[in-house]
């Protein structure tokens, strides 16, 4: 028999991934976009105080020192502790910082969830004590500062006249979702039987067989959080992995135009696209290219 | 008509499209305080020039209490409904490939992903300045353009955008209020910096002022008509054609070599020589000594360079970068063709910012094949030849206070930081940084095509609103030094839009007159310390 609860999960499952990857996709499948960066560039030599190559004459000629560990280091600094927040906009950090840190490490008991799960349908002895505690752990932790984190930022958006006035239904909902997670998350939590019917539930999903009574808390923390897993890829919350576009395809996009490149192969496509803006001084008919609008003469 | 009870802190962003007056009026009691000796604002702070009641029955004015853009009033209702419609069709424009490869990408995970956390507005001089008002917060002129996004051009936009973003009315109010309020902020992308997410509230202003350039025809005549059309039809923005041209730098080699003692003589299109130096052209009108100490230090140097005569070969100005993309193209491609021409081995340019960004790496994804030719800062050059040894330098000649301006161009978008502080250091023993600097910096306040616009009462706006952080900074980084004109203060600003900034700002507050604070680039303070040179080269200039 099919259970209700497996097909909210798959359906879950699959929103979550396709969304994910359409928007991933669509974004890296851009056309090339004109440079953009702005300094500091984390992979540059001059990084520390915010140089780049063209601090050099005849760069062109010279070898470009790039390094990948910093771009790595300052990305994964950017992405764990929000250091751009930290430092330009410390108070909203406060909040802001334990709700994300918090929503990696229900990401972890997540991962942990599903490793106990299959490490019982595999039949795997060792570690299991270790495990159910490192779950314990990171579920408690986790929802602790997601809860302090998520009512944060309500509060501030409900009491900051500034943010208040730029604040849609939304950011309240999204918000209250995630306080709702975290309140159940530690429900269940402090319960007596812990996250195990969770830990259960996933081994009979995995299975695909029939899953024993879940208490109601555990239950409508599986559904709640199922359903916030897919809707996250739909709206501005899709930015944690849109981010990596924002800051290594725009902010630090420093390749030069090297004749022979492939980047120049990109750009010569780009300017073949034809033009419809109206003004007067383009009057693009849709047939026009970009090259075409570049070269022709004004009207003297 | 509904008013908003206190316009300067509340206004919401659906008060856009209300039928309403002004949505703004600042006072000088508003503005951000200044140090000494602009600390007490009844004393120092000129009053605001009111707008003329011609301009404010000619054009349409219910923003601020200023006006750059001169948008006539519509005749009827169904000219307004043209525009509106024309509005609509440019802004699906912004989100296709086709019409907008350039900043599709930036531009959409801009309107997609802002979480509304006002990191950037802590960034943005400008809302600073203001006493933080709300119109000219960051996120309030592109949630403006996001919500009209969401609500007017996607599927479902009229119940989803609202929930997801917020409500706001499309009507001739907001058309023209967002043209015009695209021309209150400086591109100066230091919100763009601060943003955790990534988003770019400058690069959204640009894309509105784009958006009414190339859609509706409109920009400003400083720009548009008087900028990059006049380039275009005569060589130059500044209006003047290759013979003047020529003549006028002639003129400038006779008073270097009388100043300097030595024989300066300009190089002209020489076919092959190693660099092409492209001056911004306002320099050789407004401030001869800039393209006089390249050639003295050029020549000095011994290094292989012409300027060319071929029509923009000799004005690096590219106003497009400020608010059109097909003018920004036509600009560039003009000045790689005079590059070509002379077969020279790479493109340098002189001290202005703005010229710097829009032919180094802008035109680096639009120059392809043999139009693709080198082209650098000449803050390297410049560092490199002070370092190198071959002009003899006394510091003790710039024995006096110095501070460097980073223009947000050359340095925060393009990350040429020290080269220009390397030699500050070797000539200009009591050179002081401003906080921030760097790629922090502040903008002078006259970025994105400001310095060049002065129409009206703008020179108000642009003196007290975007100038006043820069000010601020300026007074900041001389305090503790005598404040009277007796002692010479320099502030070095390698860029030709940011020094038209400076010229005024000084002008406005009485700042040389009063309290010795003058301005101008490094390369003048370079041949000021130069031995070979007849001492005060710069106070010659001045006088
Ligand atoms: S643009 Fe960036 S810093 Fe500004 S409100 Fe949006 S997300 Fe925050
Ligand atoms: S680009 Fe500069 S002036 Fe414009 S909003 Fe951002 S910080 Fe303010």
């Amino acid at each position: 028999m099919i259970e209700p609860l497996h097909v909210l999960t798959l359906s879950c499952i699959v929103i979550f991934i396709t969304a994910v990857l359409v928007r991933f996709i669509r974004t890296a499948r851009m056309p090339v976009h004109l440079r953009w960066e702005i300094y500091p560039v984390a992979h540059d030599k001059g990084f520390e105080h915010g140089g780049s190559y063209m601090e050099n004459q005849d760069w062109r000629n010279r070898p470009q020192e790039h390094s990948q560990l910093n771009k790595l280091k300052e990305f994964l600094t950017e992405f764990l502790f929000l250091k751009a927040l930290f430092h330009h906009n410390r108070k909203l950090w406060w909040s802001s910082f334990p709700f994300h840190f918090g929503l990696y490490i229900i990401a972890a008991f997540a991962g942990l969830l599903v490793i106990t799960a299959l490490s019982s349908v595999f039949n795997v002895k060792h570690g299991g004590v270790f495990l159910s505690y490192l779950v314990q752990f990171t579920g408690i932790a986790g929802a602790i500062l997601c809860l302090f984190g998520s009512a944060g930022l309500f509060f501030r958006r409900l009491f900051d006249k500034g943010l208040k006035k730029y604040s849609p239904i939304s950011a309240y909902f999204n918000l209250l979702l995630f306080v709702g997670i975290s309140v159940l998350m530690l429900t269940v939590g402090f319960s007596s039987s812990g996250f195990g019917p969770m830990s259960a539930y996933i081994v009979s999903f995995l299975t695909w067989s029939a899953h024993p009574e879940m208490p109601g808390p555990s239950k409508a923390l599986l559904i709640l959080s199922l359903l916030v897993l897919a809707y996250i890829p739909l709206t501005h919350m899709s930015h944690f992995f849109m981010k990596w576009f924002t800051w290594d395809k725009i902010r630090w996009d420093d390749e030069p135009n090297l004749p022979g490149s492939k980047l120049e192969k990109r750009i010569q496509a780009a300017l073949a696209y034809p033009v419809s803006w109206s003004a007067p001084h383009i009057k693009g008919d849709g047939k026009k290219s970009w090259v075409d609008v570049a070269t022709e003469e004004i009207e003297k | 008509m509904k008013e908003i009870d206190n316009k300067n802190t509340d206004l919401k962003v659906e008060d856009f499209s209300k039928d309403s007056d002004r949505l703004l009026e600042l006072t000088n009691d508003d503005l951000m305080p200044l140090p000494e000796p602009l600390d007490d604002k009844a004393k120092s702070e000129p009053p605001w020039k009111p707008l003329s009641d011609s301009a404010k029955e000619k054009y349409e004015s219910d923003l601020d209490n200023t006006l750059l853009l001169n948008i006539p009033k519509p005749k009827s209702k169904e000219e307004e409904k043209k525009y509106i419609k024309q509005f609509l069709q440019g802004l699906e424009k912004l989100f296709t490939k086709e019409n907008n490869w350039v900043f599709l990408q930036p531009f959409k995970l801009t309107m997609e992903h802002c979480t509304k956390c006002h990191t950037c507005s802590e960034a943005c001089h400008i809302f600073q300045a203001s006493g933080r008002a709300e119109l000219y917060r960051p996120t309030y002129r592109t949630e403006i353009l996001r919500r009209i996004y969401f609500k007017y051009l996607k599927p479902g936009g009229r119940f989803f955008g609202r929930w997801q973003h917020g409500d706001i009315d499309l009507n001739w109010k907001t058309v023209a209020r967002l043209a015009e309020l695209s021309y209150r902020c400086n591109l100066c992308r230091r919100c763009a910096q601060a943003c955790p997410i990534g988003c770019d509230n400058g690069l959204v202003a640009r894309e509105i002022r784009k958006l009414f350039s190339q859609e509706l025809g409109w920009a400003t005549k400083e720009l548009h008509e008087k900028g990059s059309m006049q380039q275009l039809r005569v060589g130059s923005s500044t209006g003047m054609n290759p013979e003047v041209v020529k003549d006028n730098m002639d003129f400038i080699d006779e008073d270097a070599s009388d100043i300097t003692g030595m024989d300066i003589k300009t190089p002209w299109d020489v076919q092959g020589a190693d660099i092409l130096l492209i001056h911004n052209a306002g320099e050789i009108l407004s401030w001869p000594e800039n393209p006089a100490a390249f050639a003295v230090i050029l020549q000095a140097a011994g290094i292989s360079w012409t300027l060319s005569s071929e029509a923009l070969g000799y004005d690096s100005v590219n106003y497009g970068l400020f608010y059109d993309d097909a003018m920004l193209a036509k600009v560039v491609i003009k000045h790689a063709l005079a590059a070509k021409k002379l077969g020279v081995k790479k493109i340098v340019f002189g001290e202005c910012g703005h010229a710097h960004k829009a032919l180094t790496i802008i035109a680096d994804r639009i120059l392809t094949g043999d139009l693709n030719i080198p082209r650098e800062s000449s803050m390297p050059l410049l560092r490199d030849i002070v370092m190198s040894g071959k002009l003899k330098l006394d510091p003790s000649r710039n024995d006096f206070p110095v501070t460097l301006h980073d223009p947000c161009n050359m340095v925060r978008m393009m990350g040429i930081v020290e080269p220009q502080r390397e030699v500050l250091r070797k000539i200009a023993p009591r050179f002081r940084e401003m906080t921030p600097h760097g790629v922090n910096n502040y903008c002078c306040g006259g970025g994105s095509g400001f310095a060049i616009h002065s129409g009206h009462n703008f020179v108000d706006w642009r003196m007290k609103v975007s100038g006043r952080m820069k000010m601020k900074q300026i007074l900041e980084a001389f305090k503790g030094e005598d404040s009277s004109s007796e002692t010479y203060k320099y502030i070095c600003a390698p860029c030709s839009n940011c020094k038209g900034q400076f010229r005024d700002i000084l002008e406005y507050y009485g700042l040389t007159e009063n309290n010795g604070i003058h301005y101008g680039g490094l390369v003048e303070l370079i041949v000021n310390a130069m031995t070979d040179v007849k001492p005060g080269f710069i106070r010659a200039w001045e006088q």
